[in-house]
């Protein structure tokens, strides 16, 4: 029996249909994993059921029935009974998601002073209990903490901990894990899995990552445009897809490898002892500020034509290492590149060297300047590095380098608004690209796009490596992406380097208990065709 | 170029959408435009003389008396009945619509200046029988110039030692606050009384002292908005692509920081206009011969039955300051990211 059933919800914002038509339902003491990318409609669905959409959306539906009782038309009273006592709700990022002013126990607890009337020692006792539930320490110290104090992981499970406080029937969780790191992951949703069965929950999980979700979820619906696309148990819907959809999601799990790198390519960039500290808040006015190293003794080499990998979990150093190679940092130690130290030469002679190491960074929305067209974007580095080019001869360059990346020769006139994710990050290849640099810097240049973009934008990386000859520094926490795309990869941690060697050597046999462990995290039990 | 850019198109849409504001800047920009012309529409000279088959331009050239037949080799005097009646009688004159500048005495007065509203003097003459409306004509021009003048240096120049603090922070950031501090809690009013002992208040020197004590406004928050900015993945990039740190902070950091200060432009002209009124209106403002609406509010005061005085420049000012509240309210909305959701 299906413990919530929804028939035919449909949800418009003005004119635009978000979610369209849609069936789902969850099955008692089961998880449904919904799958989706940015934009199918998959939150609002999850949000519908709480009555939680914002105001400017419309939604109706034929049924809306949790445990046997149906949700259309419930008073105000009765939503928020609902609200925290038979739904528990998780979101994406647990920092914003619990009030920086409460103690955990406040959060945990406020929960069942509303719905259950609790006294204040019986609460802290239920506060215990909970705690032990979701893994974390039952102690005073504990209750005591406020978000700042926690990190991702445990304020993930304190999220979750507030969502079971009233022993719901039902589990929302929209992206639980997104915000964390791939080694927290894991273990939250283990947690969030034995907790489905220990208390015989019924899970709605939210993602867009089909291979995580996979894993966990016994059944399966992939959402599009705010359509269903396909439903059903996980394995029969990876196994045997239906939808053409389906079938594009799961082709777009990074796979390939890396072409194979000439033997006698010479080394591009060679880097020793590159060290980066900052100083740390002063602990009182007459002692000195602690140094904190970010990046703390690292060196690398980086052949012409090679994609060198740096995995790490966030705050292990590998973005401002970036920045360090890039010389827009300062830092020690010593980088070659193409035999001359970057870090001699003065600052005209380094604003000349400057077109041959370009960067991608992460974000596709902070990267460019909203002021100013694709072109100009583009073009701002020519007639610093190339003066003589004329602009009939820049505007030609242009065109040819928008439908190099794949974008249309109109592009030029139009601001970044008006692109998606994938379409901005073309640009910013293409800005790096004009300057035909040798070294190209990718900082997470698809961590925030969906899966199928990933993918090719990816493609697109390995095109113009074969055709350019460019030698990629690839930063990523997504070891799929890297095994894809790398030749040697580098696993930092802390600001040092743990190991490093041939892509196909690490994955298949890690020498180092942390990168087992993270690729554990990234691989284990992975039900998806290769 | 600039209205074509779609952020600040959408800003322009947003401004245009307070009705409010958007009227209130055509009111403004009206009045000010008229008021730059007030030679035009109040002066002791008439536009255009027709006299013994010649055009003159009295605004524009001097002409003596003996020009028009006259006995002095002084600039003629058109309200002089005498030379009036000469030449009218080989001519004619175009007079503005009102027949007295700012500094005219009318010596005509049938009462004791001050004298109250009539068909001559549409709003009353103050205590030395010079035009009321003539002199709120010139002196809006002149309190409008003044504020505009004063604000755009004290905004360049905060916007300048903002960027850089903003742009280089570390010591010369920290440097730069504590200066920030001890100047902006000097006492100005006191420190220009002090000053105008020794140096002769003119337009000039009254703004350059001014200047002095006003770019601070802006220093904060364009600082804040580029300590912000250079940490954006855009600048980073130009950086990498090898942008000079000049073009960096012109190009990409400043449009960013233009918005802070556009929102603030109305409020400093406005704080800039109210300042110099009541520079005048204590006596320590303009020269005496030089029109301003500060001194007229000190005569209202001082001449209490003669309530024309005090009441035009109040009103003349309300409506002045209640316009640019109105634009800058506009200018607020316009720039507010929350606005433009909706």
């Amino acid at each position: 029996m299906s413990l919530l059933r929804i028939r035919n919800l449909g949800i418009h914002f003005g004119d635009q249909r978000a979610v369209d038509g849609l069936d789902l339902d969850v099955e008692a003491g089961r998880m449904l994993a919904l799958v989706g990318e940015s934009g199918s409609g998959k939150s609002l669905t999850a949000l519908s059921v709480l009555n939680l959409l914002p105001d400017a959306a419309h939604w109706q539906a034929d049924e809306l029935v949790l445990d046997g009782q149906s949700l259309l038309g419930l008073k105000d009273r009765e939503q928020r009974r609902l609200r925290g006592g038979k739904v528990g709700m998780i979101f994406q990022e647990p920092l914003t998601a619990l009030n920086p002013l409460h103690n955990v126990e406040k959060q945990i607890s406020e929960s069942l002073f509303i719905h259950q009337g609790l006294s204040r020692s019986a609460a802290r006792q239920r506060c215990m209990e909970l705690l032990t539930q979701v893994e974390l320490p039952a102690t005073e110290d504990m209750l005591r903490r406020y978000p700042h104090q926690l990190s991702g992981g445990q304020r993930q499970r304190v999220m979750i901990a507030m969502a079971l406080a009233n022993n719901p029937r039902l589990l929302i969780a929209d992206e639980p894990t997104t915000a964390l790191d791939v080694t927290v992951q894991e273990t939250i949703l283990t947690l969030i899995k034995r907790l489905q069965k220990e208390l015989n929950l019924s899970v709605l999980l939210i993602s867009h990552d089909l291979g995580v979700v996979s894993r966990f979820a016994e059944d399966l619906l992939v959402m599009h445009n705010g359509r269903k696309v396909e439903a059903g148990p996980t394995h029969r819907v990876l196994s045997a897809p239906q939808d053409a959809y389906t079938r594009h999601l799961l082709a777009s799990e990074p796979s390939g490898r890396a072409d194979p790198l000439p033997e006698n390519a010479p080394v591009l960039l060679n880097a020793s002892g590159i060290h980066v500290s900052f100083k740390g808040q002063r602990p009182s006015l007459f002692r000195p500020a602690p140094a904190f190293h970010a990046v703390d003794g690292v060196d690398l080499q980086l052949r012409q034509g090679e994609t060198l990998g740096i995995v790490g979990e966030s705050g292990s150093g590998k973005s401002t290492l970036a920045l360090a190679l890039l010389r827009l940092i300062g830092s020690d130690g010593r980088i070659l590149f193409d035999g001359t130290d970057l870090r001699a030469l003065k600052r005209s002679e380094l604003r000349q060297w400057r077109r041959h190491i370009q960067v991608v960074f992460q974000d596709p929305y902070g990267s460019l300047n909203p002021r100013m067209t694709v072109g100009q974007i583009i073009t701002e580095g020519m007639s610093l590095h190339f003066p003589d080019i004329d602009r009939q001869q820049r505007d030609t360059r242009l065109c040819q380098l928008l439908e190099e990346v794949g974008l249309s020769a109109d592009s030029r006139h139009r601001y970044p608004h008006e692109f998606s994710g994938g379409q901005r990050q073309r640009i910013a290849i293409a800005r790096a690209l004009i300057l035909e640099p040798r070294l190209l810097i990718l900082d997470e240049p698809t961590s925030a796009l969906d899966r199928s973009v990933q993918h090719q934008i990816l493609e697109l990386l390995k095109k113009l490596q074969a055709r350019h000859g460019l030698s990629y520094l690839f930063i990523s926490h997504d070891l799929k992406v890297i095994r894809a795309i790398c030749h040697r990869v580098l696993v930092m941690r802390a600001g040092r380097i743990v190991e490093q060697g041939n892509t196909s050597t690490l994955f298949d046999a890690p020498q180092q208990p942390y990168t087992r462990t993270l690729l554990h995290a990234a691989f284990a039990g992975d039900t998806l065709p290769r | 170029m600039a209205f074509r850019n779609p952020v600040w198109e959408r800003q322009w849409q947003v401004f245009k959408r307070n009705r409010r504001g958007y009227w209130s800047l055509w009111i403004f920009l009206l009045l000010f435009v008229l008021s730059l012309g007030a030679e035009l529409i109040a002066n002791d000279k008439p536009l255009l003389v027709r006299y013994d088959g010649h055009f003159y331009f009295p605004v524009v050239v001097e002409y003596p008396e003996t020009a028009f037949g006259g006995f002095f080799e002084s600039e003629a005097n058109y309200r002089d009945p005498v030379v009036k009646d000469l030449i009218n009688g080989k001519g004619w004159m175009i007079w503005p619509p009102i027949h007295y500048s700012y500094n005219t005495i009318n010596y005509d007065l049938q009462v004791p200046a001050p004298a109250p509203p009539s068909a001559d003097n549409w709003l009353g003459t103050d205590d030395q029988g010079r035009d009321v409306l003539a002199g709120l004509i010139y002196g809006f021009r002149i309190s409008v110039l003044f504020g505009l003048i004063l604000t755009i240096l004290a905004s360049a120049i905060g916007i300048i030692v903002g960027a850089v603090q903003g742009y280089y922070g570390g010591w010369l950031d920290l440097a730069g606050q504590r200066f920030l501090e001890v100047w902006s809690s000097m006492p100005i009013l006191y420190l220009i009384i002090v000053l105008s002992s020794f140096v002769v208040p003119g337009f000039w020197s009254l703004l350059l002292i001014l200047l002095l004590f006003s770019w601070m406004t802006l220093v904060d928050l364009v600082r804040a908005e580029f300590l912000r900015g250079r940490n954006m993945d855009y600048v980073r990039s130009a950086q990498a692509l090898g942008v000079r740190t000049p073009v960096i902070m012109f190009r990409h950091m400043l449009p960013n920081a233009m918005v802070a200060t556009l929102t603030f432009l109305p409020f400093i002209l406005n704080g800039a206009v109210v300042t110099l009124t009541s520079l005048d209106f204590i006596g320590f403002g303009m020269p005496t011969d030089a029109p301003s609406l500060g001194r007229l509010l000190g005569q209202g005061k001082a001449n209490l039955q003669a309530p024309w005085l005090g009441i035009s420049a109040f009103i003349t000012l309300t409506i002045l300051l209640s316009l640019l509240v109105f634009i800058g309210e506009a200018v607020r909305d316009a720039f507010d990211t929350r606005k433009f959701l909706k």
